[in-house]
């Protein structure tokens, strides 16, 4: 029992080093799906990430470290069978909404979709006035 | 002494904007005695275009030599630095690219009170006074806040550099294109104002009016174009567009522009569409002012930052509420009393153009929406990102039916139209982009707005020639070829972008050197990678062979750079250019066990963007040529005209003098 509990110590201990050293730490970083379909999920996914490190790109643009670290975890969970919008919802939920260029209706941006709504409005309450009383008057 | 005689040069030109409100203003008066005084604001104009000049080519010559007791060189040059990168160099930063935008602002008042003699006097001094009231705002910001000369106590022996990315050909072109379609607008705002405060809001007007429109929306399609292969090539990740808050800096003038050029075309040929010309002409400056605001007050890189250092960011803000506001409260005074012009119907040529800057209007305000919004809420600490999946289909709702009607519209006639007269062209278009649908739906699963995309481009492209169709060429006018030319590059680039959006393909691989990669029927074989040396960067060069189907290869030579002044690192890109497209290489990191990261994309017709950029721009020069040839020809012949009768009016006096002898 004793001498379970300590291999696992040292197993806990050893493994993280073991890990820096010899294997890459993230090898979907810069390595493509196997599969062109599911690779085209994950890079549909990840132009529209931000790299939270840079200014103005996504983690399918960057070179960053942390941008690499995303692409991997993108890429294994596609490959795990994960939907895209639920890759989203995670990292939404793990770094806020800034990391998603795909902003979603909630209490903080529902007016990135009512004014667009209320400009399809304007624009056509504008035209009926510049345009529709003319052919009336004219009409008349 | 350079820096100290650009500094006076500087302020010597402020004093003149002071002469030149004055002196504009005063002859708004239209007495005699204010007349005598009124006769300066010309000349004041010119020669402060000519200090304002003047004061840039001599940052330029103190960056040239790389005078290194000025602050300015010293925090952005460095002597090592290639001689071409030295002289781009005055403008890859904020006191020298402000200069530049003051010397371009100063430099267009000029040549308007050189140049401009067909308005009335008023008009034309209310104008200048309203040029010089806005030189005098951006002198004061120069001057007050962001001093280019400034001495250091001790000259610094090493420059800091330049930042790499901006050591490229293509920031040789793109600031200075830009600024000069950014600050022509100005002059379209001066104008604007003029012959609103003088209630000379009318077809004469807009022939004025016109060519300086054309001309800073021509420098603007440049810059933008230039603009977007800049970063295409040299940000390494092979996008044209990322919808990133200074492309949308640039684009928000451009779209103001292009609406208010076609309103202004209606004013001079039609007399309608008065209000909104004021309107779109405020719009557009102020669209350039508030691009200058978000690209200089540093409110991008940070809010938060914004908050702490504010005193530039608040100063172009001020700027800005003045120019804006006041010109807004004189167009709420004025709008009034002017007239609301001719009419026509919803199926005319103007009633198209009304629905189409309606659709650009809609567009520029998704647009500012989306760029304005994320600074917003940062400023309340909660952050957002705004990015392609937002501003391509919210602003795909307003461009569609705009590239519907911009097909139709050139196609009415004026004031009123039956459509039943067209009804062959209508059903020809629609026949097409149902046929491109179609087809492109049975090849393959794509998505929805890339496939609307090339139906409309392939479209567009037949119905921009369809207007010559029936005519004989040789008569038609040159400003007609100008749409027509500019419409087309419409088509071109817009097929450019969705076949980009729909067709890219893109291999990743870690390669050893002598291992093949195939990406569509393109060959890659990593040959080696070598270290190489620059002037003032080192890098590790891939050599790729590229062949294409049974093709000889063709070496690419992709870069990871890395510069020492200051330290950074950049990926420069190698591309094949082909007709139907662009093969774009970059390379990156060694892994560890010793092989190379290749990205490589095949990017069918993405070279269309740009060369649709190119025609758009040609057509605006050719419209700018017709409309000026044809008004010297009218002046000739109005000339020769009073000449005739004035010799007419001699002889018959002649004669008339004779029999009292």
């Amino acid at each position: 029992m004793i001498r379970a509990f300590l291999i696992f110590l040292f197993a806990a201990i050893a493994m993280p080093s073991a890990a820096q050293d010899t294997l890459p730490p993230a090898p979907y970083a810069y390595k493509q799906l196997d599969d062109p379909d599911l690779e085209a999920k994950a890079s549909d996914l990840m132009d529209t990430l931000r790299c939270l490190k840079c200014q103005s790109q996504s983690i399918n643009d960057s070179d960053a470290p942390m941008a690499g670290d995303m692409r991997h975890q993108v890429r294994s969970r596609i490959l795990a069978g994960e939907e895209p919008d639920a890759i989203r919802a995670w990292l939404i939920e793990r770094y806020g909404n800034y990391v998603s260029y795909q902003p979603e209706v909630s209490a903080s941006t529902w007016p990135l979709f009512a004014i667009p709504a209320l400009l399809v409005l304007i624009a056509a309450l504008i035209l009926l006035r510049r345009l529709g009383k003319r052919r009336q008057e004219e009409r008349a | 002494m350079i820096a100290e005689l650009g500094l006076a040069a500087l302020w010597l030109a402020t004093a003149l904007a002071f002469l030149q409100i004055a002196a504009g203003v005063l002859g708004l008066r239209g007495d005699a005695h204010s007349a005598r005084f009124a006769v300066y604001a010309r000349p004041a104009a010119v020669v402060q275009a000519f200090l304002a000049v003047l004061s840039f080519f001599l940052l330029l010559y103190a960056f040239a030599v790389t005078d290194l007791s000025i602050k300015l060189v010293a925090t952005n040059s460095h002597s090592m630095k290639p001689f071409i990168y030295k002289l781009t160099g005055t403008w890859g930063n904020h006191e020298g690219s402000m200069l530049l935008w003051v010397g371009v602002l100063a430099l267009s008042g000029g040549l308007l009170a050189g140049m401009e003699k067909r308005l009335p006097e008023k008009t034309m001094s209310a104008t200048l006074a309203v040029q010089g009231f806005v030189a005098l705002g951006f002198y004061a910001f120069l001057l007050l806040s962001s001093n280019p000369f400034e001495r250091l106590p001790v000259p610094a022996a090493e420059g800091t550099g330049l930042n790499p990315l901006l050591q490229d050909i293509g920031l040789a072109v793109h600031p200075p294109t830009l600024y000069v379609g950014y600050v022509g607008l100005s002059v379209a705002f001066s104008l604007a104002m003029g012959a609103l405060i003088t209630r000379q809001v009318n077809p004469d007007f807009a022939k004025v009016m016109r060519p300086w429109v054309l001309f800073a929306w021509v420098f603007l399609t440049l810059g933008i174009t230039a603009g977007s292969y800049w970063a295409y090539y040299e940000l390494g990740w092979g996008g044209w567009w990322f919808w990133d808050p200074v492309e949308n800096a640039s684009l928000m003038p451009w779209l103001a522009a292009t609406a208010l050029l076609h309103s202004v075309s209606v004013l001079a040929a039609r007399d309608a569409l008065r209000t909104w010309t004021i309107m779109l002409g405020v719009l557009a400056f102020s669209m350039s002012m508030l691009g200058t605001f978000l690209v200089r007050s540093g409110v991008l890189t940070s809010v938060h930052a914004f908050a702490v250092d504010p005193e530039r960011g608040t100063f172009i803000l001020v700027l800005l509420a003045l120019y804006i506001g006041g010109s807004l409260a004189i167009f709420a005074v004025r709008a009034g009393s002017i007239a609301e012009g001719k009419r026509f119907t919803f199926t005319s040529r103007e009633g198209a153009l009304v629905f189409n800057n309606v659709m650009l209007s809609a567009i520029l305000a998704i647009v500012l929406l989306g760029t304005l919004y994320p600074l917003l809420t940062e400023a309340f600490d909660v952050r957002v990102s705004v990015g392609p999946p937002y501003f391509n289909p919210a602003g795909a709702i307003f461009a569609i039916p705009m590239f519907i009607v911009m097909a139709i519209g050139p196609l009415l006639r004026w004031k009123d139209d039956k459509p039943k007269r067209i009804q062959f062209e209508l059903c020809l278009l629609a026949a097409i982009a149902i046929a491109v649908v179609s087809l492109v739906a049975i090849l393959g699963d794509y998505a929805i707005l890339p496939l609307l995309g090339l139906a409309l481009a392939i479209a567009l492209g037949v119905a921009a020639f369809l207007p010559l169709r029936g005519r004989k060429l040789s008569r038609v006018p040159t400003a007609v070829w100008g749409m027509v030319m500019a419409h087309f590059g419409v088509a071109v680039a817009l097929f450019g972008m969705a076949s980009e959006s729909a067709f890219t393909q893109e291999r990743l691989a870690a390669v050893s050197p002598g291992s093949t990669e195939q990406l569509g029927d393109w060959t890659l074989t990593l040959e080696g990678v070598e270290p190489i040396a620059g002037p003032n960067w080192t890098a590790i060069e891939a050599r790729v062979l590229a062949a294409r189907g049974n093709e000889d290869p063709i070496v690419l030579t992709p870069q990871a750079r890395d510069f020492w002044a200051p330290a950074q690192a950049t990926s420069e890109s190698a591309l094949i250019t082909r007709w139907d497209g662009q093969l774009y290489a970059v390379i990156g990191e060694q892994t560890e066990d010793g092989r190379w990261q290749l990205r490589v994309w095949w990017k069918p017709f993405v070279t269309f963007i740009w060369y649709g950029g190119l025609l758009i721009s040609l057509g605006g020069v050719l419209s700018i040529v017709g409309r000026v040839r044809l008004d010297l020809k009218r002046r000739s012949a109005v000339r020769k005209g009073n000449q005739r009768r004035e010799d007419q009016a001699k002889i018959t006096g002649k004669v008339q003098v004779e029999p009292a002898e």
